[in-house]
């Protein structure tokens, strides 16, 4: 058996090839977006977005971070976005259904400068009741949960994520 | 055909990547998690994964040297090429690789790329492709430059093209760097050394394939790619 391949870092330039027609290179072709192939995404349309700050509460701006869900049809669907200068990335999805066994929520991947394996997190809906019985919620200590929890604001739901400190978020190894 | 039920992720190896704290590389200090992460066997959610399509793929994008501006790019032409399979040795089909790299001269098309090597106006270093049904992929492009990079004083990266791969599960998904044979920068990087297996570091280092060499054209490298396996057996109801 081969292990897995090495992760390292994707380093301070990811833009160019993760979302080259943002960072300026349309002649490597159009962005790779909406995925999966001929799917429109069934469902409640929602914005999402994090705030992503290092160990010292500064904004990180060279991020990105994929999203991974399901739609309201139980349709995978996933979205790419990079960090803008306040350390902030927003998607235009659907509100997720939930799965059998798991109340909704985002899977976000994230990739920057300084982080050697991608961290995996999760995004909650704070007035879903299915939250009480999630079995990954369950493996979080209680008083850590809450960091996995996006809130609803005027325009979006909302998540902080904090790479490092006292409200350091929870990553999953999965 | 949107979720591809592909079974059971194995549980990732201690010891294989680097740790999220790896001192000598400075921009770790603030970025890593200081709580290790939460265990948890894969759900559904990460044993699917996202499907792309060839229509997603322009023509060039699998060539570097003539994806941006015109002329051509300049440096030593090279094909990167090899196989992506899973642990158990078996072939991913239909995979999205994206690479991005520097120039001959090891500066990035990157607004925060201030290095004083020149930009090549026939390069701009972003390319892509799928894998064929034995999960074989190739680019061609330049042999990318060492440059040198704020992390202590005097530290410069080995010539490398990073890849991003996408295996049929999310949970598969990998992000890393290749290097060259020979070059004597990878003993001497802090983003190489912190893995700590020193076999990983190995198999992240392409080697000249002779056989693969066009002639008169372009050297080959050889750089195969290993996802994390999945279950032999699904549980439960496929998709
Ligand atoms: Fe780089």
């Amino acid at each position: 058996m081969t292990r897995e391949t090495a992760s390292q870092t994707a380093g301070p330039y990811l833009h160019i090839g993760l979302l080259p027609a943002a960072a300026g290179l349309t002649a490597a072709g159009d962005e790779i977006v909406a995925a999966p192939v001929g799917t429109v995404a069934v469902g409640q349309p929602i914005a999402f977005r994090a705030a992503i700050v290092d160990g010292m509460g500064a904004p990180v701006t060279d991020a990105l971070v994929e999203l991974w869900q399901i739609d309201g049809a139980g349709h995978g669907l996933w979205r790419r976005s990079a960090c803008d200068g306040d350390g902030h990335v927003r998607f235009e999805t659907v509100r997720p259904a939930a799965l059998p066994g798991q109340a909704p929520h985002l899977t976000l991947w994230i990739v920057a400068r300084g982080i050697g394996l991608p961290l995996q997190t999760r995004a909650y809906f704070d007035d879903a009741s299915e939250n009480n019985d999630d079995p990954v919620l369950a493996r979080v200590p209680a008083a850590r949960r809450k960091t996995l929890m996006a809130h609803r604001n005027d325009d979006a739901w909302t998540m902080n994520i904090a790479l490092q400190g006292a409200d350091e978020t929870v990553f999953f190894n999965i | 055909m949107t979720d591809v039920f592909t079974g059971r992720l194995t549980p990732r190896a201690d010891g294989l990547h680097p740790p999220p704290l790896a001192p000598a590389y400075r921009s770790t200090a603030l970025r890593s998690p200081r709580h290790a992460p939460i265990r948890m066997p894969s759900t559904t959610t990460e044993e699917t994964g996202p499907v792309f399509g060839h229509d997603m793929i322009a023509p060039l994008d699998h060539d570097l040297t003539a994806n941006f501006g015109s002329g051509g790019a300049i440096g030593e032409q090279v094909f990167v090429m090899g196989h992506l399979r899973d642990e158990g040795g078996r072939p991913i089909a239909g995979a999205l690789i994206e690479v991005w790299q520097a120039n001959a001269g090891g500066r990035y098309r990157h607004a925060r790329d201030g290095y004083l090597a020149p930009l090549d106006p026939g390069f701009g270093g972003c390319g892509r492709c799928l894998t064929d049904d034995a999960g074989a992929y190739s680019f061609r492009t330049i042999r990318p430059g060492a440059y040198p990079w704020p992390n202590g004083g005097n530290d410069w990266r080995p010539a490398h093209i990073h890849f991003s791969v996408f295996g049929h599960a999310f949970g598969q998904r990998l992000v890393t760097q290749m290097y060259f044979e020979g070059d004597p920068h990878i003993a001497l990087c802090p983003i190489v050394q912190s893995i700590p297996d020193p076999a990983a570091i190995d198999r992240l280092i392409a080697r000249l394939d002779m056989g693969a060499t066009v002639p008169f054209d372009a050297r080959a490298y050889r750089f195969d790619i290993t996802l994390r396996g999945l279950s032999a057996t699904p549980f439960g109801a496929g998709a």
